[in-house]
């Protein structure tokens, strides 16, 4: 439990005054995302920044310092039989919500239960300039200003230092279980999502080896009703399974050289025609694939599937690893970046190189 | 900041004639007068002129010629919003979406749709009902509010706890910039590379862009849905339900709160069959499958009864369930029919401080000398206090306004904000000075600026000027002192 924001502060102003520039790291697990950091700049080390600030479980909101390990928000959430519904993974001990937030990262349930980003209600933020603001609030509904909590989802620390952050909070399901069995990727794409049509209570649905994965999470008799209803056998381990693909310590993701490639797409789209290993998760949303390519040439594929690539982790990171833009989008992220670090101090090349 | 467009009126409708239907380009005052506002009708405006494009093609060209000659644009959909930020500029133009009304594709196994922003909120569910499908957010205008209009405020509805806000559901939206161009914003994946504009763009109230097509996610209908009604003694009680419902991990699809003044009102247009002796009524929603919707709804009456509720009873048809929500989808018109003009606001609050806040309002209602009636998303925090006048009375709007920024700023002291769900617009821009300090609003107008250098999409509104911020603040300190040494005197 510290609060460094003065410390952290200062550290930003001394970085303007003396044109510097800034890596931000919290617990320092997400390393290997993004591009390379830049090699010139200093580190602003926000892991120290941490406790929780307020929490009351009847309002469904918890105010948390952005350095806070996400097991330590967990373990106060689950004393109260609460959760973080949208499962970010943990890679390591260490992972702050900080992180996960800049990094836009959500686990299984993100389909049903929104990503990390539309659990966030608000946020301090210490921009470019060295000032301390505050956007957003404490409460579910805040339309007063522009929505700049969310747009640091996935902006990889590129706007500014997220020194806090209010989410919501939901209660954990009374109770969850996981149908297996098995199916061919030419048929998954069909069957997960007339699933997700359906009016029942699931709340994760993957495809990996030849299997398909659904878990149903709530009500324990509307749970069990479903499970009788639909084909699959009930999983012993099914807890530990979505663990190790929450975390991404499935064996699919080990090996953590090898280029591992997100294709964030339509759920419905057919798979895109390449050589190589698929993991497929949210119902189709989200899918991970192990092969050779070149980023370039998976776009148009990731494009023609209604979405976009990355090289979430592995391979050349010297180059671009994220999806390109449109020059009219471009534009204007530079200019929105401009507005918030003029002096461009903080994460430089991370999210792109023309950022 | 924009200055004096560099084009007449008449030299503007001729440019958009060679390109617009002439009969779309409206120039004469008796055509473009309703216009003037939106559903906040106190705050009105003539414009310079009206047009109304039906394609994409043609929302960029009006863009480029405004964008050359610095003229202002308000966007438009259906004119149902609540804080008069469609209300013209008078050297603007209005640029209604009415036409581009179009649901352009639904896919039941994605369960998206793509749709054009004038498409009406409801018409979307309606639709989307042959695949048993329906669309999440349902604001209380849904009838006639539109998708663009929807993503322009963030609109929410009294679903929002549990199937979130119109941020929350929509995967992309095509806009046209400032300048001109068309960008897509978002795909039909869920999270997307680099930062995320669409949150940006939802609810920035037709500052950074005007959004001509919109794809949604569709959700599939719940199997039942059932309404429990609890009467209470005391808005305290209430409330501590409204916890107790929720610390026993159930999350309703709707939770809703009336004080005394509304449920009467309400029963009174709506016979809903209210117990119009109680100070509180909640109505709570659990959906989902039969088993889930049985398990909950024993558990809710249970809580209910245990927290001191003097009247519990749950819907046992959907007939029954529509009734008990008619009398509070009505609450506005049946308070509009108690008094001559009403005022709705939109602040919301942490929900443990419900009953500290409707007090210190009974107290202000004393002090203004006016009547207040109270409907609230009890489940997200959303209050709707609704302040009874009469505009005939010389001075009584003011004093309305008075006791509605009041409001706000209790809204802001106890750790909320001053507006929920119905925007910024006009109407709230002096308390923006409350929530947010010069360096926090700066910030926004630099975002703006990231969109649109020029300053022409609604300028005037959603964000205020910093001078007019201090001017605004001092006067509240000067009346806060006023009031102390008053207290002091007193």
């Amino acid at each position: 439990m510290a609060d460094i924001s003065q410390q952290l502060q200062e550290q930003v102003l001394q970085a303007r005054s003396g044109g510097e520039k800034l890596n931000i790291v919290g617990g320092g697990t997400k390393a290997f995302m993004g591009r390379e950091p830049s090699p010139d700049a200093g580190t602003l080390n926000v892991g120290g920044h941490t406790g929780i600030v307020d929490y009351h479980p009847v309002e469904l909101v918890m105010t948390v310092r952005a350095g806070t390990p996400l097991s330590d928000i967990e373990a106060a959430l689950a004393e109260q039989g609460q959760a973080m519904h949208c499962e970010p993974p943990h890679f390591g001990p260490d992972s702050t919500i900080g992180g996960t937030l800049a990094c836009n990262l959500s686990g299984p349930a993100r389909p049903w239960a929104g990503s990390v980003r539309d659990q966030v209600l608000g946020i301090r933020l210490l921009n470019g300039k060295g000032e301390q603001l505050r956007f957003g609030g404490e409460v579910m509904k805040n339309v007063a200003g522009y929505d700049v909590s969310r747009l640091q989802a996935g902006a990889l620390g590129t706007l500014g230092v997220i020194t806090e952050i209010s989410m919501k909070v939901m209660p954990g399901p009374a109770a969850s279980l996981t149908l297996v069995q098995d199916m061919t990727i030419d048929e998954v794409l069909h069957y997960m999502n007339s699933r997700a049509a359906e009016p029942k209570p699931i709340t994760a649905a993957c495809w990996v080896d030849g299997k398909v994965y659904l878990r149903l999470s709530g009500a324990k008799s509307a749970v069990e009703a479903t499970a009788a209803k639909w084909s699959g056998e009930v999983m012993g381990n099914g807890q530990a399974f979505w663990r190790s693909v929450q975390d991404m310590q499935h064996e699919f993701f080990a090996n953590d050289d090898s280029p591992l490639w997100r294709f964030s797409v339509n759920s419905t789209a057919a798979n895109p025609a390449m050589e190589g290993k698929w993991f497929i998760d949210w119902a189709g949303s989200q899918r991970w694939f192990r092969g050779a390519g070149e980023l370039g040439d998976m776009e148009p594929l990731a494009r023609a599937a209604g979405g976009q690539v990355s090289l979430f982790r592995g391979g050349d990171r010297s180059g671009e690893v994220m999806h390109s833009q449109p020059n009219a989008l471009k534009a204007i992220q530079r200019r929105v970046k401009n507005s918030f670090d003029p002096d461009g101090i903080f994460n430089p090349g991370r999210l792109y190189s023309w950022l | 900041m924009t200055t004096k467009p560099k084009i007449s009126k008449a030299e503007l409708a001729d440019q958009f004639r060679t390109f617009v239907d002439a009969d779309f380009v409206i120039t004469d005052d008796e055509t473009m007068k309703p216009y003037e506002c939106d559903g906040m009708s106190m705050y009105c405006e003539m414009p310079l002129l009206v047009v109304l494009p039906e394609t994409v093609t043609q929302v960029q060209r009006i863009m480029r010629i405004c964008h050359e000659y610095g003229v202002p644009v308000v966007a438009r959909g259906a004119g149902t919003g609540l804080s008069a930020g469609a209300m013209p500029n008078k050297e603007g133009v209005v640029l209604s979406l009415a036409k581009f009304n179009r649901i352009l594709h639904i896919d039941p196994l994605a369960r998206t749709a793509n749709l054009q922003p004038g498409v009406r909120n409801l018409a979307i569910s309606e639709e989307a009902a042959q695949y048993g499908l329906y669309y999440g957010p349902d604001p209380s205008s849904q009838i006639a509010c539109t998708i663009g209009g929807n993503v322009a405020e963030n609109s929410g509805g009294v679903h929002c706890l549990k199937y979130g806000l119109t941020v929350h559901n929509i995967l992309s939206v095509e806009m046209v910039t400032a300048e001109g161009d068309v960008v897509t914003v978002g795909s039909d994946g869920l999270d997307g590379c680099g930062m995320d504009l669409l949150a940006l763009l939802t609810g920035s109230e037709g500052l950074l862009g005007i959004v001509t097509e919109v794809k949604i996610r569709l959700l599939p209908k719940p199997e039942v849905a059932q309404v429990v009604m609890a009467g209470f003694d005391s808005v305290q009680k209430a409330g501590d339900a409204v916890g107790g419902i929720i610390s026993h991990g159930i999350i309703p699809a709707g939770l809703e709160m009336m004080d005394g003044y509304a449920i009467v009102a309400a029963d009174d247009f709506a016979g809903a069959g209210y117990p119009r002796e109680a100070k509180a009524l909640l109505l709570c929603e659990v959906d989902g499958t039969e088993e889930e919707v049985h398990e909950h709804i024993a558990e809710a009456e249970a809580v209910f009864r245990k927290l001191g509720a003097t009247s519990v009873r749950t819907s046992q048809s959907e007939q029954e369930r529509a009734l008990l929500w008619l009398g509070r989808k009505s609450a506005f018109p049946a308070v509009g029919r108690i008094s001559p003009d009403y005022y709705c606001m939109d602040g919301t609050i942490p929900r443990r401080h419900i009953a500290f806040v409707l007090a210190e309002m009974e107290k202000m209602s004393e002090e203004f000398g006016l009547r207040v009636a109270n409907v609230f998303h009890a489940g997200d925090g959303n209050l709707h206090p609704l302040i009874l006048f009469d505009a005939n009375v010389p001075g009584e709007f003011e004093r309305t306004e008075a006791f509605g920024a009041s409001i706000l700023k209790m809204c802001v002291d106890v750790g909320g904000c001053i507006t929920g769900e119905h925007g910024v617009g006009v109407e709230k821009i002096r308390q923006m000075a409350i929530q947010f300090s010069d360096q926090e609003l700066e910030q926004f107008h630099d975002v703006k600026a990231a969109f649109d250098p020029a300053g022409i999409l609604n300028p005037g509104k959603g964000v205020p000027a910093l001078k007019f911020c201090q001017e605004y603040r001092s006067l509240e300190y000067k009346q806060h002192k006023h009031e102390h040494t008053e207290a002091a005197h007193g």
